[in-house]
């Protein structure tokens, strides 16, 4: 009895044994691509092994495409010009693309396979960015659930950004959280500044990075980021400036605004800021300093439930009302949005109505 | 045994086409159907799977499972076969069609739990064929699913364009289509019998 379930147990491991290795075999051949060269912006080439996506080939060689999702082909950030070599567009792209990007040959870079020699077009920012490691010099508690960190640059020792652009922090392992994760947040100190930088970071239920900077990290440790990305930086023209944001969406205006400010110029803006209580307002006497040192700026913060007790005495309700007091001449007015996705929806609904011109409303929606 | 592999083959994809008189195999008939393009990679896949997975476990059941008398684990042996065939496939398809994988997307995978090819390797044993006989089948039964689904796809995208009652739009019209293609087979049936 026993000898025949032994029996049995050998036979049919050894058929399937026999058959993975065969199938180890086959992904030896099949898989591999052998060498391909990738040439970008038709000056630079770099050899380097096929069969990974172009994207993460690119992270390898210190080239840091954007990427919020890492490489799932579901945020839409990692868009590169790819004139040849890239293979028929796929299915999992075309959500992402518009008609005229799909005539132009952008694709994802994280679902293009390397698998020949490619040809690549993207911008030359993308080559100011890196990866950073960096030490926590500060930790501060803006409000009850959002805090500061400061991070003084070990290695490069100076970064290069423009004041709104975000970086890609890494939360390594911790606890229960067996994979290192990265998530974005703009930057919200003065690039002026380039031996270190400022986040501001509001704790997420269930956040798997905010969770980790909000109770695990601490001051001295070390981290690691990548960056600066981003489209959403100072357009410099003479256009009235209107900012909104809320919650952690200040960081990347207050980098602006500093920035602005140590210019002296002279553009006419307002900020618009909206929370709930009077608890969740920060940087308050930053802004009235601010106020102070730019010539034409105004700092509107907005509450939409004051508490019965609260002595606020500003503006209540949600922000988008209050524009009017701001706006004078929308075709002449640039608007920078950051926050959730929902918020920057009905702002540039209703930015839209006043009559600002779509393609001057700029924005980071982070999901 | 006196059919001959030329009798089985034809007879396998008119007069008992796997999938139009057994009907195995609906699940991904039904869903990979609606572009003749897709439908045609995945027939071709399935025709390609079916004829070698049949002749490899022949030669598994004839030559390891009798010899050692342990055909009871026929199913287990011959959905492992097929598990690694269809792997292998998927890694030729990626390397050479990527675009026919991502539009094959889930549905190349689930060719392994695909009915019909446990079925023809099955009848196979059941109905005693000889090795020539049972590739025979297998092939026919997998140019017959081709043949199926490259119909069905066909008449889908004609009725795309046309006004349906809006309660039989998908699925509901897809089983009427296979209804009638099966019983315009049935027509077949009485030149010869295999089964």
């Amino acid at each position: 009895m026993i000898i025949t379930i032994l029996n049995t147990v050998l036979i049919v491991s050894g058929i399937t044994g026999i058959l993975a290795l065969l199938l180890v075999i086959a992904d030896y051949f099949f898989a591999n691509y052998g060498d391909c060269q990738i040439t970008i912006n038709k000056k630079k080439e770099i050899t380097v092994k096929g069969g990974s996506s172009l994207l993460s080939t690119l992270n390898e060689q210190k080239i840091f495409l954007p990427s919020a999702c890492g490489g799932r082909g579901s945020c839409g950030f990692c868009k590169c010009q790819v004139e040849s070599g890239g293979g028929p567009l796929l299915p999992t792209e075309k959500p992402f693309l518009s008609e005229e990007e799909i005539k132009n040959n952008i694709r994802l870079s994280c679902q293009v396979k390397v698998k020949q020699n490619i040809e690549i077009q993207i911008p030359e920012d993308i080559f100011n960015i890196r990866k950073f490691k960096a030490k926590v010099t500060a930790i501060k508690d803006l409000t009850y659930d959002i805090k500061e960190l400061t991070l003084k640059l070990l290695e490069p020792e100076s970064i290069t950004f423009k004041a709104g652009q975000y970086v890609q922090l890494v939360a390594p392992p911790y606890a229960k959280i067996r994979q290192s994760v990265s998530r974005a947040y703009s930057i919200s100190s003065n690039p002026d500044h380039n031996d270190y930088i400022q986040l501001i970071i509001r704790k997420v239920p269930e956040g798997i990075c905010t969770t980790w900077v909000h109770e695990f990290l601490k001051v001295d440790d070390e981290v690691n980021f990548t960056g600066p990305f981003g489209e959403f930086y100072i357009r410099d023209t003479d256009a009235d400036m209107i900012f909104v944001a809320g919650g952690s969406g200040k960081a990347p205006i207050k980098s602006m605004l500093e920035w602005l400010a140590k210019r002296q110029n002279p553009r006419r803006m307002g900020y618009f800021f909206g929370a709930r209580q009077r608890q969740e307002l920060y940087y308050t006497e930053l802004f009235d300093e601010l106020e102070k040192e730019l010539p034409n700026f105004k700092y509107y913060p907005v509450l939409s439930q004051p508490t019965e007790t609260c002595d606020w005495e500003g503006r209540c309700g949600y922000v988008m009302p209050f524009f009017s007091e701001f706006i004078k001449e929308p075709a002449h007015t640039e608007a920078y949005l950051c926050g959730s996705p929902g918020m920057i929806a009905s702002v540039v609904k209703d930015l839209e109505k006043r009559g600002i011109p779509l393609d001057k409303i700029y924005y980071d929606s982070f999901a | 045994m006196e059919l001959s592999a030329f009798i089985i083959f034809v007879a396998a994809i008119f007069t008992s086409n796997i999938l139009l008189t057994n009907f195995l195999g609906m699940c991904s008939f039904l869903s990979v159907s609606r572009e003749v393009q897709s439908s045609l990679g995945l027939g071709l896949a399935v025709f390609f799977v079916m004829t070698v997975t049949t002749a490899l476990n022949y030669a598994v059941y004839y030559f390891i499972l009798v010899p050692l008398d342990i055909v009871y684990l026929q199913y287990i042996i011959f959905i492992i076969v097929i598990a690694a065939f269809v792997q292998l496939t998927e890694m030729v398809v990626e390397r050479f069609s990527p675009l026919l994988y991502y539009s094959l997307g889930i549905f190349l995978p689930l060719i392994t739990v695909n009915c019909a090819i446990l079925g023809v390797s099955l009848f196979m044993i059941i109905r005693n064929y000889t090795f020539l006989q049972a590739v025979a089948y297998g092939a026919g039964s997998g140019l017959g699913w081709l043949l199926a689904i490259l119909a069905l796809a066909g008449i889908r995208q004609r009725i795309k364009e046309k006004y349906v009652p809006a309660g039989l739009v998908g699925a509901g019209l897809s089983l009427i289509t296979t209804g009638i293609m099966a019983l315009a087979f049935v027509g077949f049936s009485g030149i010869v019998v295999i089964q």
